[in-house]
């Protein structure tokens, strides 16, 4: 089937050890300036607190380091090179302009405690993204101090938690679906709730009986993704808003899948009570290998005198400032006020956009979903037929038969040049393929993408053990995970 | 839209082969009373011409081209420039937590090198990839130390950073873990007799910053008998990492959770930034976060593989170490390329240099105010006790774009018009002097008006 790799090819790459292997006394990769001021004596300074020795750390020079990255880099897949269908992560383009703006002196330089008056700029920005985000969310206040998206949804549930709390009792648990991501139970773990399960129905979405039924007075929240991890979007939300309301309960909505919604329907709307966002994915901040990400969360009226301090208000003068004066306020989960750098790219990002821009982007994102669905349909087994938004679930059902399974695919799908979808998530999909192409995906790409997906089918079919025994061009060839994790080698150690 | 690659054409052709005959069918499972029919309320598209523009102005009115005296958890240090060169390459920038480790290796084995500089520099023997910031990772620390233990309840020395302090009491709150504090001595230390005195058997640990967030260096090693005497654990965190260049480690810590942003991470209004924890070998299975572990292919050639996800939120759910998932890698990444740049030898002189101008700054301003804390050893930051309030003095200050140190009356109102002021190599000795030129000119006036109130009274 090799003929059939059309998007990628071979080519060579540079072998690289680790920096400590290029360490030899002497070589240095800085410069410092003279000291202007008086030369000091450590010992007599620091005494028994002086450091004799920073052991083993490299010794390099600059243009050792340029290669080692550079190399180092060369063995990534990333969204610049291709498509990152990894569902539920929304691998959209990172706007380079993005990064020019937040590398701005003022921007960049600019210290959390520096006085107000000369940090106009920052909190204009805090502020202008703000309005954004309840716009675009339907909600009436917000807080941008969560670091990440699971930060956020602890946030979020502190915020339900302080609110009950305020009207007489907590309450004790949290209804998670079967569905969720791992972050939502963790988090009410850490929130010091209890969690139950709420199963999910013959359409991938919320059972409504069960909810009825589950739903009581001991239930602080739901904690729903919508559209869920299936890419589905929860038709009966008015319904489901309705139990929790009637009950004392509130709604609370991950936001992990905006990307389906934004400039078409507002959580706000449809009886959400707090949600979280997550720059990362929604607003095109770059994923960076891992983060920094940044989950602000959007609540109605009724939670924001609880919102993490401080908070941004404009002050009597017309200037910007933070208020700390929140009696009844959860605290803060962070130092200072979060990833403002993040805040920048946002907002650089709805800028480009405008009102336009995000309606369209949303749409993109829908039509390429259901593309790859119409195209990879009946090759792959589709679970659930409920229509999809932003992502498409498959099972590897039909090429578990040859004992192929979800991760096999998506290995030899890094031959053909694309990074794998997400796998084995939602847990209820047994083998899940979870693709998510997002708008910055053209049709030519998507095609080439299809074309990988029905030629692995075929691969799977007439030569499985290739598929089992793939990638068969990267660098390494599948790793031993379980070697690592039985016997941790967790750092460099010299020889 | 110029991020979309479509064209009308493109659109109805991906329409047709799915076979609807609009946009609006694909959205037709969302309840049409909910639809919005109107635009969003945000600004209209804008060039990228227009974007940069509007932020020049929104960065010329943030301080641009001031220096800076503040530290208190945020430090402003050189970064060389081949740390953007470096994590700007698309690879690195637009790549995503690296779970599948063939096409990831980059990310991977350059987290393993962070993981193992963390360890050199710590003293410690294991690193977790990153977490969010210094306070969320002190924090994860002390959970973690109520794992380790078994036991709930902590104790917090007030010389921790206070910001970090409220995020502890908003997660211990909801964890059911009671929080005692102990306040600080003469030195600026924390009073060990105090310490002792709030522990309980039910102390899962102590948590101390050190250097604190006074800039002077605790006695680790005096905390770390304390402690372990009653059974707890002891948890320190270091908020001004270059300091672990000439400052000796707090090796007889059980958990060190760390603020990496010193290392090349601007300072940027408060983050993104770069936290870390790091431990023992035995406490691993209890750390939070993603760790990347060494291991072989079919081959047997050395890769790099995420390791140990049964402590994660999406293997464990509710029964995690912690819900995090994404964590800081591009950060810690800057941190790793500057690690790397200044090395074993780089570090040391860049925190002699960070010693030598706070020493300085410290002598000339202590001519005119009262340097408290002086009994024990700092490193880059001190604090001045003025005659006059710190926000005046400030206010002056940035007249000579120079703003001044952190006024600790905020936090700590029983210093009355204490100032913490820190020094880096970025500190000209000229804006030194100038900032103690304004303090000898504030310490007079104030003098001759309490002469003048004096005369007045007299009369």
């Amino acid at each position: 089937m090799k003929d059939m790799i059309r998007k990628a090819t071979s080519h060579v790459n540079q072998n690289e050890g680790l920096i400590f292997e290029k360490s030899s006394p002497g070589k240095a990769a800085w410069k410092l300036p003279p000291l202007d001021v008086p030369d000091v004596d450590t010992a007599k300074l620091l005494g028994s607190a002086e450091r004799k020795s920073l052991g083993h750390m490299p010794e390099v020079s600059e243009i050792e380091i340029i290669r080692h990255f550079t190399r180092l880099s060369t063995w990534n897949y990333a969204i610049d090179l291709g498509m990152y269908p990894l569902g539920s992560c929304t691998m959209k383009y990172n706007p380079r302009v993005n990064e020019v703006v937040s590398r701005l002196d003022g921007l960049a330089n600019g210290h959390p405690y520096q006085p107000e008056k000369i940090s106009q700029g920052a909190l204009r920005i805090i502020k202008t993204l703000s309005e954004c985000l309840i716009e675009i969310t339907g909600m009436d206040a917000i807080t941008l101090q969560p670091a990440a998206g699971a930060h956020g949804e602890l946030t979020g549930l502190l915020l339900v938690r302080a609110y009950l709390q305020s009207r007489g009792h907590p309450r004790k648990k949290i209804l998670i679906p079967d569905s969720a991501h791992g972050t939502n139970p963790a988090t009410a773990a850490t929130a010091g709730y209890a969690v139950e399960h709420l199963k999910s129905n013959a359409q991938g979405m919320v059972d409504i009986a069960a909810l009825a039924a589950q739903m009581n007075e001991d239930v602080a929240a739901l904690m729903l993704t919508n559209p869920n991890t299936l890419g589905v979007f929860e038709q009966e939300i008015a319904k489901i808003a309705e139990i929790m309301h009637a009950k004392g309960g509130l709604l609370y909505m991950d936001g992990a899948n905006m990307n389906a919604l934004v400039g078409k329907v507002r959580p706000g709307d449809f009886g959400d009570d707090v949600m979280h966002l997550n720059l990362h994915k929604t607003f095109s901040t770059p994923h960076g290998g891992g983060g920094p990400g940044s989950g602000p969360v959007a609540v109605k009226k009724m939670l924001e005198p609880f919102l993490p301090k401080p908070v941004l208000i404009t002050k009597s003068d017309g200037t910007l400032g933070f208020d700390y004066n929140r009696p009844q306020s959860v605290g803060r989960v962070r130092a200072f006020y979060g990833n403002f750098g993040m805040f920048v790219r946002a907002l650089a990002y709805t800028l480009a956009n405008g009102p336009d821009g995000l309606r369209q982007t949303t749409e993109d994102a829908v039509l390429n979903a259901n593309y790859i669905r119409k195209g990879l349909d009946g090759t792959y087994d589709l679970p659930y037929p409920t229509p999809s938004m932003h992502e498409v679930v498959f099972s590897d059902k039909l090429q578990a038969k040859k004992g192929v399974r979800t991760m096999d695919i998506a290995k030899r799908l890094i031959d053909y040049g694309f990074h794998p979808y997400t796998t084995a998530f939602p847990l209820i999909v047994p083998g899940a393929l979870m693709i998510e192409p997002t708008e910055s995906e053209s049709k030519e790409e998507m095609d080439l993408f299809i074309g990988a997906m029905r030629s692995i089918a075929e691969e799977v079919e007439e030569d499985p053990e290739m598929v089992l025994a793939a990638p068969h061009t990267t660098r390494v060839s599948r790793l031993d995970e379980v070697a690592a994790a039985r016997k941790p080698v967790l750092r460099w150690k010299p020889a | 839209m110029r991020y979309l690659p479509k064209s009308p054409a493109d659109r109805e052709a991906i329409l047709k082969a799915i076979g609807a005959r609009s946009i609006d069918d694909l959205f037709a499972p969302i309840p049409a009373e909910y639809r919005l029919n109107r635009d969003l309320k945000v600004p209209r598209q804008m060039a990228e011409s227009e974007i940069v523009d509007w932020f020049r102005e929104r960065s010329r009115e943030n301080g641009d081209g001031y220096a800076t005296f503040l530290g208190a958890g945020a430090y402003y240090h050189y970064r060389p420039v081949i740390i953007d060169s470096l994590i700007s390459r698309g690879e690195f920038l637009t790549a995503y937590t690296p779970y599948q480790a063939e096409i990831s290796q980059g990310t991977l084995q350059s987290i393993f090198e962070f993981q193992s500089m963390i360890c050199e520099l710590t003293g410690m023997e294991v690193a977790n990839a990153s977490m969010y910031d210094g306070s969320t990772a002190a924090v994860e620390a002390v959970m973690m130390a109520a794992r380790l233990t078994g036991r709930r309840s902590v104790v917090t020395a007030r010389s921790v950073h206070p910001e970090y302090r409220e995020v502890l009491a908003t997660y211990a709150l909801h964890q059911g873990m009671p929080l005692a504090e102990a306040g600080f001595s003469s030195s600026g230390r924390v009073n060990l007799k105090e310490l002792e005195q709030k522990i309980t058997d039910q102390t899962a640990c102590v948590l101390i910053q050190s250097p604190n967030f006074f800039g002077t260096i605790e006695d680790v090693a005096a905390t770390a008998e304390i402690a372990h005497k009653h059974g707890a654990m002891l948890v320190v965190s270091i908020a001004e990492a270059v300091s672990l260049g000439i400052v000796e480690p707090p090796r007889q810590a059980d958990i060190i959770a760390m603020e990496a942003q010193s290392f090349g991470v601007p300072l940027g209004f408060g983050g993104p930034y770069c936290g870390v924890i790091a431990t023992r070998e035995k406490n691993v299975r209890q750390m939070p976060g993603r760790l990347v572990g060494q291991t072989v292919d079919r081959n047997g050639k050395r890769g790099f593989v995420l390791t140990l996800a049964t402590r994660e939120q999406h293997i464990r759910r509710e029964k995690a170490t912690s819900n995090i998932c994404t964590n800081q890698a591009l950060i810690a990444l800057m941190a790793n390329i500057f690690m790397t740049i200044y090395g074993k030898v780089g570090l040391r002189e860049l925190a002699k240099q960070n010693l030598a101008k706070a020493a300085y700054a410290a002598q000339q301003f202590g001519k005119h105010g009262q340097v408290l804390f002086s009994a024990a050893a700092r490193f880059n930051e001190f604090v001045i006790q003025t005659s006059e309030d710190p926000y005046a003095i400030n206010n002056r200050l940035l007249g000579h774009k120079i703003v001044g140190g952190f006024p600790l009356k905020k936090f700590y109102p029983e210093l009355g018009n204490a100032a913490l002021w820190c020094c880096t190599e970025m500190t000209s000795r000229s804006s030194i002097d100038t900032v103690a030129g304004l303090l000898a000119e504030s310490e007079r006036s104030v003098k001759s008006s309490k002469e003048t109130d004096v005369e007045e009274v007299t009369r």
